[in-house]
């Protein structure tokens, strides 16, 4: 790594207070980026990936100052943009531009696109119309329009075609940093394929520094030298693309990269499927907030569970609080024939739903599990919900809920944040023990 | 059981605007079997949603026009069935999921509603039945505690849970044909993966059959029976997932698969631009495109569809008499993408991978 990189960003962190009241007095916060660090060296391509919600887009508006970030540093050439005054700011914009994802939304449809390229280039104060006219024209000629695109209007254009001239408009400054947000996620994969294929050309011609933002792993793989993998506000997994792809050290990152599509038809069904969504980042889970989906989440020592097994015992007793409702259930299996009213439903009736509803198989492989969790069902049918939850929390509590796992280097030269690395727990190909 | 449910014959469809007519479907053919999943795929413009919602008429007619061929669903000929017949077929035997299941529901009404609404439109049925079927619906497509949230608004939930709400409301009349138009393009990889899932899983359980439109051959290899592909109008290549992905025939279906993000090999776009709709090259519609164009690809009318295996199909010259079409199946086309020049293509052993390896 080289020892001075463009851009540094130290522990930034974008909170939005929820407030309530006529006061706004603040009931809580969205810690949508919660203290994220990586570089980005000149001329390197730096993927961020995560799912929607994950806090890809507010990383990359806060870094850029479009939005002011709560805490922590983005140093950019030597200096700490968080600092900045307006002056400095706007300097500062003329070498770090943005690049959005819906192409149709980011242009005014009333100014024709020479005009909306050519903007920045006023803005910065070159007043000469001729000047500005040939320096876009040429551009739009580089990224595959032709000049005479100059005078028509956004609506003239395919999506393919907004987005080459966004591109346009993000380099009409000649930056040195390109944010590009999800830019080719509206486009159709052979539109894609251009567009990528355009970016990686003007990077090597202009010698850009990119940050590349995507929910798409298949085209982070295509275009970025270095990726960062988020999940609700945190950097998971950092490593070289090759790295990353090759040996992910990540659950997260090993569920994102299976959940690709890919061409081959006898591959079929052999992926890792994730459950549910990103939980909402005002209450994000404790220890490792992925511990809530993560296919791999750490068993107690004294079970020996099959681990899909495992995974959804877990599943219930995290949900317990939120989504079980015995009332629900009855009136569900009255509605499904079983019963002629709620009060009907026997116990084991109920008990038997839950265990479907969650995908448990009527016995566990554990016998010792499969009591205390038989024993936990029945308390919450006897509508005991306190009891229930205490059974549930004693027996069935991870290390990967308490405690809340650092980024460390892993053997394969990338970096994770994972008590399956930490813990020298051995992940596919066994771990040397440090 | 040999005849298919849904058989689409040499199908037109056209605009008529001021600037001319677009022909958006030119004699488009396919067969949809019972229990099976066809997916349509190619790029925006291609035609697959013109082809696809003509198929129950959901195209606004006019401007939209079917101007020849027939679509046989279960032996009925659904372009000459009157709009009030059509009315009970659209979410009844036939039903429709869209891309955005945003706009697909209505933001006023709890989802509960609208669910029961489409059981009732379909069914004579009591309320609280219709409300039961909704709840067990909700279930079925994996919404947790679909009793507690029977009532909540769409707003209430994230794009892949609407999606799941928008695919129980087409379930709600037991359909025999799902229509799902790009389902899973508006959302991430993740959710697409569970919501792919849950369609073959639906599948299965409601024993219906699945066209599924998309531009994604990557969903495709993940879905897919059998594969119709459409460029500008025209299918340019059916067969069975096997066939299409294991050789791909037709250079633009190869194509296609060159610029697919992220294999680990290097991708290539394809190139060039979609034909203007209104004024479509002579010859093969792909040929200004295609790499092994010959003389013969650029004039007269686009090549009918040649046998290239049984059951596997593709509309190119090369497969036809004088033709060796060993030059395209030789796996890759990168050599002479560039060179718009004849057959004159470099040795075919000389390719970068083995995967058409049968290239004698």
């Amino acid at each position: 790594m080289s020892p001075d990189p463009l851009l540094s960003v130290r522990e930034l962190t974008k909170h939005y207070p929820i407030t309530k009241g006529v006061l706004k007095s603040e009931v809580g916060r969205v810690k949508a980026v919660d203290g994220i660090s990586f570089d980005v060296a000149a001329g390197e391509t730096l993927g961020l990936v995560g799912e929607s919600g994950c806090g890809k887009s507010t990383a990359a508006t806060s870094l850029l100052r479009l939005e002011d970030p709560t805490g922590g540093a983005v140093v950019f050439d030597g200096e700490d943009i968080t600092d900045y005054d307006d002056t400095e700011l706007k300097r500062f914009r003329r070498r770090a531009q943005m690049m959005f994802q819906d192409p149709s939304s980011s242009f005014d449809p009333r100014m024709s696109v020479g005009e909306s390229v050519a903007e920045p280039l006023a803005i910065h104060g070159m007043r000469d119309r001729g000047r500005r006219r040939r320096i876009v024209e040429n551009l739009l000629e580089r990224v595959g329009l032709a000049a005479t695109d100059f005078d028509r209007y956004p609506h003239e254009f395919s999506g393919g075609q907004k987005q080459r001239i966004a591109l346009a408009r993000a380099l009409v400054l000649n930056p040195d940093l390109v944010v590009a947000d999800e830019p080719v996620s509206a486009l159709d994969v052979s539109i894609q394929a251009e567009i990528i294929s355009l970016m990686r050309e003007l990077q090597a011609e202009f010698g850009l520094a990119i940050v590349f933002i995507s929910h798409d792993l298949g085209v982070v793989r295509e275009v970025c030298d270095r990726v960062a993998v988020m999940y609700l506000g945190e950097i998971v997994e950092v490593a070289d693309t090759e790295t990353l792809f090759e040996d992910p050290q990540h659950p997260y990152t090993r569920a994102l990269i299976s959940s690709i599509p890919t061409p081959d038809p006898s591959r079929r069904g052999q992926r890792v499927e994730l459950t549910g969504d990103v939980p909402s980042p005002s209450n994000p889970p404790t220890g490792c907030r992925f511990h809530t989906r993560c296919p791999e989440v750490i068993q107690p020592e004294q079970f020996d569970l099959d681990q899909t097994e495992w995974r959804r015992v877990l599943d219930l007793r995290l949900r317990i609080d939120d989504d079980v409702d015995v009332d629900d259930v009855r009136t569900f299996l009255v509605a499904e024939g079983d019963a002629e009213t709620p009060e009907e439903v026997g116990e084991d009736a109920v008990k038997r739903e839950l265990r479907r509803e969650f995908d448990i198989p009527a016995t566990l492989s554990d016998p010792d599990a499969d009591a205390i969790l038989s024993n936990g069902l029945s308390a919450l049918v006897a509508g005991d919900d306190q009891a229930a939850r205490r059974t549930l929390d004693d027996a069935f509590s991870t290390v990967c809920e308490q405690t809340h796992p650092v980024l460390e280097s892993t053997p394969q030269g990338s970096t994770a944040a994972c008590h399956l690395v930490d813990e020298g727990v051995p992940i596919d190909p066994p771990a040397n023990d440090d | 059981m040999t005849d298919p449910l849904l058989s689409v014959r040499n199908l037109h469809v056209q605009f008529n605007t001021d600037e001319g007519v677009v022909r958006a479907v030119d004699g488009v053919s396919f067969d949809v079997k019972r229990g099976e999943t066809v997916c349509v795929v190619g790029e925006s413009g291609s035609g697959k949603t013109v082809a696809c919602e003509s198929i129950t008429r959901l195209l606004p007619m006019p401007p939209g026009e079917i101007a020849d061929g027939e679509i046989l669903f279960d032996g009925e000929d659904l372009t000459d069935a009157s709009e009030k017949r059509l009315e009970s077929i659209r979410g009844g035997r036939i039903a429709h999921v869209f891309q955005n299941p945003q706009s697909a529901l209505n933001p006023v009404y709890p989802v509960g509603a609208q669910i029961v609404e489409a059981i009732r439109l379909h069914r004579d049925v009591s309320k609280q039945a219709a409300r039961d079927r909704a709840i067990d619906l909700l279930d079925r497509v994996g919404i947790p505690e679909a009793t507690a949230r029977i009532d909540d608004y769409p707003h209430e939930f994230s794009g892949g849970m609407k999606q799941r709400v928008v695919i129980a409301m087409a379930l709600s009349a037991d359909p025999d044909l799902l229509i799902a138009d790009e389902p899973t393009t508006a959302l991430d990889v993740t959710i697409q993966a569970q919501i792919l899932r849950l369609l073959h899983d639906l599948q299965d359980e409601f024993d219906m059959s699945i066209v599924f439109v998309t531009h994604d051959l990557g969903v495709v290899a993940e879905i897919a029976d059998r594969v119709v592909v459409m460029y500008a109008g025209k299918v340019m290549e059916t067969g069975s997932v096997y066939d299409v992905f294991d050789r791909p025939s037709h250079p633009y279906t190869q194509a296609l698969l060159d610029c697919l993000p992220g294999q680990g090999e290097s991708m290539r776009p394809i190139g060039g631009t979609l034909p203007d709709p209104k004024r479509p090259p002579a010859g093969c519609r792909f040929h200004p495109r295609c790499p092994h164009a010959t003389a013969d690809c650029r004039a007269g009318d686009h090549p009918e569809p040649l046998t290239v295996d049984a059951g596997h199909e593709a509309a190119c010259v090369y497969y036809g008499p004088g033709y060796d079409s060993s030059v395209i199946r030789g796996g890759s086309a990168s050599e002479s993408r560039v060179a718009d020049g004849g057959a004159a293509v470099a040795d075919p052993d000389d390719g970068h991978d083995s995967s058409g390896g049968d290239a004698r």
